[in-house]
């Protein structure tokens, strides 16, 4: 039995689903769209399978989580749904109800935080509310495990005995009139595609032109219904629009008179807003959030992430030099060795090593998001992003994308619309992550001795500037499409629930450790071959006469316009796909010195001009292959990646190329 | 007048939600029907988005949205 589970943003939908499936969970994506599905056994139900669908305010099909919602209903007719309501925000809640009703789906609804509308001293009665909705309705405190067995056993006998919801009607008047005449006129062709007739009946007075497609209706039908609704629109004086959200929400008025007695107003909202004269505070706002977000940065990458990603290289670093004695005492042929110890144990090592960053980042996200902060975030930052066309949701994740792209990319989950999803992952590579430092460290030291700190600043403006501009242009042509609004709650701030922190942390953490171990892994063993192997195939210990030597200096002619034909700088730049790290260690290799000294074997390689160029390339290009595989995974399409990391490489080449040229002319 | 001149902190009544697509329907769906009493909670500190109160909630929208709805004030 399939039970879909449906509810508004901030319902607790993820929460009562966690605590339903507890760790069955399987996370997949809706076909066609990077919407996240995830479904799971309940608890104990091997037979019951939960599919949690993503939070929504409305049926109108205007966000792909709209669609995905709508379709999956629809066209996978689930045996029934659970609509979670959040009993504290009833009357908007419920407006998504009284849609879902209109299914005509066998349907449960799960009145949730009742133990809130107790605590403020109100009540809602539970049989009226049934008896007006003709469903039937189960209080539940879902964070505290209440009510939940009712739930589900009130939800496997609606289902189960196809019990359909029990009226249809929620209008009177000329609406009722327009929607029963219009039902009439579809019902054949709805029932013969298997569509709710009443749903599409509401559907066509709302104006839904893919409706009326799927329906094929033929013109004399169509005009019929304009001329029905044109009908009802003169006579209440609405348009179809406002006529419908009016008829609904007057209905959920008058229901909630009956059966809701507020008593005074709840502790958690009295607590949001005092929090808020803090956190969205004219003046202080700004400085707490970039003090928060100094915080997480600071816990993640000095106090907890970084400790802890050096003690697993050190293991890993440990395993591979026990593993290196025991391969050689062995006397395991030394193509092989190489192959485990240089390819497999580095490549894969080098990426676990950012594990504990991951995990710990999206420890501190999840908390932001699931207390309501990132909401408010949102809700300060807006006017900043608006100006590339995205909203204030987006900027978390952009800044993220300072300390490492891959959270970064992973965190762009959060967004609501599919646009702006893409459009952050496509410019969230242009932050410069914390892996290029020791890049910017090296170059710096040996050049800009000087303004050391000041071009490191220059070269993180320089990021934002072309991710400014990369912004503008998308917006203006491929990305042109109308930007979801910004139309946004501000839930109550709430305390996370330790089981969604630690279930999502498990998520990030899975999905990471699955990456490096596929792609990533493929992605190393090939570096690992060009960089071991020569022409003929035979093995080499020194890497300048290796195949990937031979690719860098067929490849190196291309960066003599950017002031670095060297071969073993583009040597060192393909290096650095597998972590930007190893463009460092590549070039001491290359230049036969240690990190130490490679400040002096720098100077006959490059000028201060051509380095600064070298490191805006650096700065821009296509970031290592855990973030290429991050942003495939969330773009769900090879080819759409494919595209973004040429596309990154060209803008790199681009942009080194005018500094180097435009710097050449200044200097002459 | 429409909201977005609407003080903060004053309760007003809504007329009309001008405006089309989208956005409209995002608006009605969030309970800014005709006749729904909303309060301006705040505003945010670059001066746009706004916070309203509506239907016992907070909900915010743009300066820009804010100026297609049409409300009249009822303290």
């Amino acid at each position: 039995m399939i039970l879909a589970l449906a509810g508004n943003q901030n319902s607790g939908k993820t929460t009562l689903f966690n605590q339903l499936t507890g760790s069955n969970q399987h996370v997949g994506n809706f076909p066609g769209v990077t919407v996240e599905q995830k479904s799971g056994e309940i608890r104990g139900r091997k037979d019951l399978v939960v599919v949690d669908l993503p939070g929504i305010y409305s049926m109108r099909p205007y966000s792909s989580e709209e669609i995905v919602t709508r379709d999956f209903l629809i066209k996978n007719k689930p045996d029934g749904i659970i609509n979670i309501v959040d009993a504290t925000n009833i009357q908007r809640n419920l407006y998504l109800t009284l849609q879902l009703i209109e299914l005509g789906r066998p349907m449960v609804l799960a009145l949730n935080m009742m133990d809130e509308v107790r605590a403020n001293g109100g009540t809602i009665d539970v049989n009226a509310l049934s008896a007006e909705l003709g469903i039937p309705v189960v209080p539940i405190a879902a964070a505290k495990r209440e009510g939940l067995d009712e739930l589900v056993e009130r939800a496997v006998l609606t289902a189960g005995e196809k019990r359909t919801p029990k009226r249809l009607d929620f209008c009177s008047g000329a609406i009722h009139r327009a929607i029963h005449a219009i039902t009439h006129l579809v019902e054949d062709h709805a029932e013969r595609l298997g569509i709710p007739p009443r749903f599409a009946a509401t559907k066509l007075v709302e104006g839904d032109a893919p409706m009326a497609e799927a329906l094929g209706l033929n013109n004399n039908e169509r005009d019929t219904i304009e001329h029905t609704v044109s009908e009802m629109e003169s006579e209440l004086g609405l348009d179809r629009n406002a006529a419908l959200a009016d008829m609904r929400y007057r209905f959920i008025e008058g229901v909630c008179a009956k059966t809701v007695t507020k008593q005074r107003e709840s502790v958690a909202h009295l607590r949001s807003i005092r929090i808020d004269n803090i956190l969205t505070h004219k003046y202080l706002a700004i400085p707490v959030f970039l003090s928060v977000m100094l915080l997480v940065f600071w816990l993640t990458f000095g106090v907890i992430g970084m400790p802890l990603s050096d003690l697993m290289s050190e293991g890993i670093d440990r395993f591979t030099r026990f593993a290196d004695t025991v391969l050689t005492g062995y006397g395991l042929n030394a193509v092989f060795k190489s192959l485990l110890l240089d390819g497999v144990f580095a490549g894969v090592g080098s990426v676990l090593s950012f594990l504990p960053i991951i995990v710990t980042l999206f420890f501190f996200l999840s908390i932001m998001e699931d207390s309501g902060y990132m909401a408010r975030v949102a809700f300060v930052m807006d006017k900043l992003l608006r100006k590339i066309g995205l909203s204030g949701r987006s900027f978390v994740p952009m800044l993220i994308g300072f300390g490492c792209t891959v959270p970064a990319v992973m965190a762009t989950r959060t967004l609501s619309s599919e646009r702006d999803r893409k459009m952050t992952i496509l410019l969230t590579p242009f932050m410069s992550c914390s892996a290029k430092l020791p890049i910017y460290a090296v170059f710096t030291a040996a050049f800009f001795k000087e303004f050391q700190a000041l071009v490191m600043i220059g070269l993180y403006i320089i990021g934002i500037l072309v991710g400014i501009i990369c912004g503008l242009v998308l917006k203006n042509s491929t990305h042109r499409g109308k930007p979801i609004p910004f139309v946004m709650e501000l839930p109550n701030y709430r305390f996370p629930s330790v089981k969604s922190v630690l279930l999502l942390m498990w998520d990030k953490a899975k999905d990471f450790i699955v990456r490096a171990f596929t792609v990533i892994f493929v992605a190393t063993i090939i570096i690992w071959f060009l960089e071991s192997f020569n022409y003929q195939f035979n093995f080499i210990e020194d890497s300048e006469y290796s195949l990937l030597g031979t690719l860098g200096r067929a490849i190196s002619p291309i960066f003599a316009p950017l002031g670095f034909g060297d071969w073993r700088a583009a040597t060192a730049l393909i290096t650095g796909f597998t972590a930007k790290e190893a463009v460092v260690s590549t070039l001491a290799v290359l230049t036969g010195t240690s990190v130490a000294g490679l400040g002096d074997a720098l100077g006959t390689m490059f000028t201060p001009l051509s380095a600064f160029s070298f490191l805006v390339f650096t700065l821009l290009y296509t970031p290592c292959v855990a973030a290429v595989a991050a942003i495939k995974r969330e773009m769900n399409s090879a080819l759409a990646t494919a595209g973004i990391v040429l596309a990154q490489c060209g803008i790199a080449w681009v942009a080194a190329m005018l500094i180097y040229q435009a710097g050449r002319l200044l200097i002459r | 007048m429409t909201l977005d001149k609407l003080k903060t902190g004053k309760n007003a009544g809504i007329i009309t939600v001008g405006g089309d697509g989208a956005l409209r329907c995002r608006l009605l769906d969030m309970g800014l029907t005709p006749g729904t009493a909303v309060m301006i909670r705040k505003i945010a500190p670059m001066g746009d988005p706004i916070e309203l109160y509506l239907r016992g909630y907070e909900l915010s929208i743009r300066l820009e949205d804010a100026q297609k709805i049409e409300v009249e004030e009822l303290d």
